[in-house]
C-alpha cells in the first residue's frame, strides 16, 4: 500500500465529527422537546448544543466530502 | 440498545462522589472517540513497513499536519488543566506560558535550527549530537531524555488518573490501563504516522471540546470589560489581568517573579531548550516532507500555539469572575471545598448540556493520550537509534537490516507503555517521586540547549567541549537543586532575590546552567582540535549552504509567517501589557 492509496488525515477528522455533530444536535434537540429539569446548566436557553452540533455537523461534512477518497491524496 | 450499550459504559468507568456526572449520550461520545483513534490505528498499519515509516512517518507529512502535530504532542491534559488553575491562581500571568515561553523559540527553531536537523538527515536530536559531537554526547543525552521521557509520562498517566477519579468519579486502575493500553495500540501498529495522525484528530477534539467554555462564558460575563469588572469586584486587592505591569518587582506580583526572570529563564533558556531540543516536539517536524515544510511547521505551530491560552487561560480567569472563592488543594480537602485545580472541569460542568459534556471530556483525554503518544513514540525512535543500534553495531561490528529496527521499535514502545504504567503505580505508593522525577527532567533542557545551538552555530565547537559542556551544564543544574532542598535560603542567591519564590528558582537555575554549560563548552572546544569544515556540512551555519528561497513567492515563505506571527505576539504582549 503507498502514500498515494492513504485516506487523508481529514477525511478521519470529517468522519468523526460528522458523527459527533449527529449525535450533539440530535440529542440537543431532544432536549429541546423533553427538558432535564434537574439541570443546573448556566444559559442553557442559549441551546449552545443545537448550534454547536450543527457546526459540527457541517464542518464534519464538508471535510468528508473535500478529502472523501479518490478525489484528494493527503 | 446503544443506550443499554453505553450506560454499561457508564457504570463501567465507575460512580461515586464527583464534579460531573455523565449521561449515557456524553459515555457514548468518549466511546466512539476509542473506537476511532483505534480504527486509524490499524488502518494505518499497513502503511508501516520501513524504519523511516514507523520513525519518522515516511517523511511525508505537509506543513499543516506536522505543524498541528507538534503543537498537539505538549498540549496535553494536564497542561489544560494545569494552566486554567494558573490562570485561577495567578490571572493572566500564567499566559507568558503560551506567549514569551514558546512563540519566538518556535520561530527560531523553524527559521534557524531546523534546516540543520532536517539536511543532517537525523532522526533524533541525540541523532544530531552524534553526528555533530560524536558518541558520548550522543549517548549522555539519548539515556537521560529517554528514561526520563518514560518516567514523564508515567506521572502524567498517574495525575491525569487522579483528575479523573476526582472530576467523573473514575477507578485510577481502569483509567491508566484503558487510555495507556489505546495508545500503546495505535503506536505498535502505526508508529509515528498514527501518533501523528491522532494527534492532529485529538489537536481538533481539543479545540472543539473546550472552545464553548469561552464562548459561553464571555456571554456571560459581559464580554471582557464585564469580566475585569467582577474579577476586580471579586478581588479587589489582587491584579489578574495585566501581563507585565507588575513585574518590576518580586513582591509586586503572586508568582514571586521578577521580568528577568521571564524573560531571560522563561523566554530565553527554557523556552528555546524545550522547543527546540526536546526530540518529543521536534520528532513530528523531522517527519515533515521537505525542508519548506519542516521550516513551515513550527511557524503554524507558534500561530496556534499563540491562540491556545483562548481555550485555557480565559476559562481561568472567567472562573475568577462568575465562580469566586475557589481554594488551593490542601485548603480544599481540609473543607472540602472545590479547589482552583478543578476549574476547568467545573466550567465544562457549568455551561456543558449532554453530548456537549462528553465531547469536553473527550477533549481532556484526547489531550492526555496525544500527551503519551508523543513520549512513547519519541522513546521508541531514542532508544531504538541511539542507545540499542549503537551498542549492537559493536557487539556485532555490522548493522543489522530496517526491518530488524521496526521489530525492536514495535517492543520498545511496548516496554515504554509498561515502563510508564509502572511508574505510575510507584507514584501512587511514593508520592515525593513525582517531584525528583519532574526536577530530574528539568536538569536536561536548559543545557541541552547550550549544547546543540553552540553545535550549529559555532564551527569551532569541538566534540570533548559538547560533552564537557553538556556534563557541566547537567551537574550544576543538580547541584544548585540539591543546594536548594539542603538550605532553602540558598534560593535568595539563584534566584537573586529574598522575595523568589519556587517558580523563580526554575527560571533562574535554567539560565545558571545555560551559561555554565556554554562557557565550558566553550572553554574545552578552544583547548581542543575542531573537526574540518568538510566534515560539518549540513550540521553548522557557515559550513552548509542552504537551499535559496528566492524563487518562491513571499507568501509561502516562511520568513514572511514567522514576521506575522512575532507581529501578532507583539501585538497581544502590548495590548494586555
Amino acid at each position: 500500500m503507498t502514500k498515494q492509496n492513504r485516506l487523508s488525515i481529514w477525511f478521519f477528522i470529517g468522519s468523526l465529527l460528522t458523527v459527533y455533530g449527529i449525535v450533539i444536535f440530535g440529542m440537543s434537540v431532544y432536549n429541546l422537546f423533553y427538558p432535564d429539569t434537574g439541570s443546573h446548566v448556566i444559559l442553557s436557553n442559549l441551546h449552545a448544543g443545537i448550534w454547536w452540533g450543527a457546526l459540527l455537523l457541517v464542518i464534519g461534512l464538508v471535510y468528508v466530502f473535500l478529502f472523501r477518497p479518490g478525489r484528494v491524496k493527503h | 440498545m446503544i443506550g443499554e450499550i453505553t450506560l454499561c459504559f457508564s457504570s463501567l468507568f465507575g460512580s461515586g462522589s464527583s464534579i460531573v456526572s455523565l449521561n449515557w449520550v456524553d459515555s457514548l461520545v468518549i466511546a466512539i472517540y476509542f473506537v476511532f483513534v483505534l480504527g486509524i490505528g490499524y488502518y494505518l498499519m499497513r502503511f508501516t513497513k520501513t524504519g523511516e515509516d514507523f520513525f519518522l512517518a515516511g517523511r511525508q507529512m505537509t506543513a499543516w499536519i506536522a505543524g498541528l502535530s507538534f503543537v498537539a504532542a505538549n498540549l496535553g491534559s494536564l497542561e489544560l488543566m494545569g494552566w486554567a488553575a494558573s490562570a485561577y491562581q495567578y490571572g493572566i500571568l500564567a499566559a507568558h506560558w503560551y506567549w514569551i515561553g514558546a512563540i519566538p523559540a518556535m520561530v527560531f527553531l523553524g527559521l534557524i535550527m531546523m534546516p540543520f536537523y532536517y539536511i543532517s538527515k537525523t532522526h533524533s536530536v541525540p541523532g544530531y549530537l552524534k553526528l555533530r559531537f560524536g558518541e558520548s554526547a550522543s549517548m549522555l543525552s539519548a539515556v537521560s531524555f529517554g528514561l526520563m521521557t518514560v518516567f514523564m509520562s508515567g506521572i502524567n498517566m498517574y495525575a491525569m488518573a487522579i483528575v479523573m477519579k476526582v472530576v467523573l468519579g473514575w477507578d485510577i486502575n481502569f483509567s491508566i490501563w484503558v487510555s495507556s493500553l489505546t495508545v500503546m495500540i495505535y503506536v505498535v501498529l502505526g508508529g509515528l504516522l498514527s501518533a501523528i495522525f491522532n494527534e492532529v484528530l485529538q489537536f481538533m477534539l481539543i479545540w472543539l471540546g473546550a472552545l464553548l467554555i469561552p464562548i459561553i462564558g464571555m456571554i456571560e460575563s459581559g464580554g471582557w470589560s464585564g469580566m475585569v469588572a467582577k474579577i476586580h469586584h471579586n478581588y479587589p486587592l489582587g491584579n489578574y489581568t495585566h501581563l507585565w505591569s507588575t513585574l518590576g518587582s518580586f513582591k509586586d506580583n503572586p508568582m514571586g517573579i521578577h521580568w528577568t526572570g521571564i524573560v531571560f529563564g522563561l523566554g530565553f533558556i527554557i523556552s528555546f531548550g524545550y522547543w527546540t531540543t526536546d526530540f518529543l516536539v521536534v520528532q513530528r517536524v523531522l517527519a515533515a516532507k521537505d525542508l519548506r515544510s519542516a521550516k513551515m511547521a513550527p511557524i503554524i505551530g507558534a500561530g496556534f500555539k499563540m491562540m491556545v491560552p483562548l481555550i485555557v487561560i480565559l476559562p481561568g480567569l472567567l472562573g475568577l469572575a462568575v465562580i469566586p472563592g475557589l481554594v488551593g488543594e490542601t485548603q480544599a480537602v481540609a473543607t472540602g471545598a472545590h479547589s482552583y485545580n478543578e476549574i476547568l472541569p467545573l466550567m465544562l460542568a457549568r455551561y456543558c448540556t449532554p453530548g456537549l459534556l462528553g465531547l469536553g471530556i473527550t477533549a481532556l483525554i484526547a489531550g492526555f493520550m496525544s500527551g503519551m503518544a508523543g513520549n512513547v513514540s519519541a522513546f521508541a525512535t531514542v532508544w531504538t537509534y541511539d542507545i540499542y543500534r549503537p551498542i549492537l553495531k559493536k557487539l556485532k561490528r555490522a548493522d543489522v537490516d530496517d526491518a530488524h529496527y521496526v521489530k525492536i521499535g514495535r517492543w520498545t514502545t511496548i516496554l515504554g507503555v509498561i515502563i510508564s504504567i509502572g511508574t505510575a503505580y510507584l507514584v501512587q505508593q511514593f508520592a515525593s517521586i513525582m517531584d525528583y522525577v519532574q526536577a530530574l527532567f528539568s536538569f536536561f533542557i536548559a543545557p541541552l540547549f547550550g549544547t546543540v545551538i553552540l553545535g550549529m552555530l559555532w564551527k569551532r565547537a569541538t566534540s570533548k567541549g559538547g560533552f564537557w559542556g553538556l556534563f557541566a551544564g547537567i551537574v550544576s543544574s543538580v547541584g544548585m537543586w540539591l543546594w536548594v532542598k539542603v538550605d532553602p535560603a540558598a534560593l535568595r542567591i539563584i534566584a537573586l532575590s529574598p522575595y523568589a519564590k519556587d517558580m523563580a528558582q526554575d527560571m533562574y537555575r535554567a539560565l545558571w546552567s545555560w551559561i555554565i554549560c556554554v562557557s565550558v563548552t566553550v572553554i574545552v572546544s578552544l583547548m581542543t582540535t575542531p573537526k574540518p569544515d568538510s566534515q560539518l556540512f549540513g550540521l553548522v551555519r557557515g559550513c552548509t549552504e542552504l537551499p535559496s528561497e528566492g524563487d518562491l513567492a513571499l507568501i509561502k515563505r516562511p520568513v514572511f509567517w514567522a514576521v506575522i506571527i512575532l507581529i501578532v505576539f507583539a501585538a497581544l504582549n502590548i495590548i494586555f501589557w
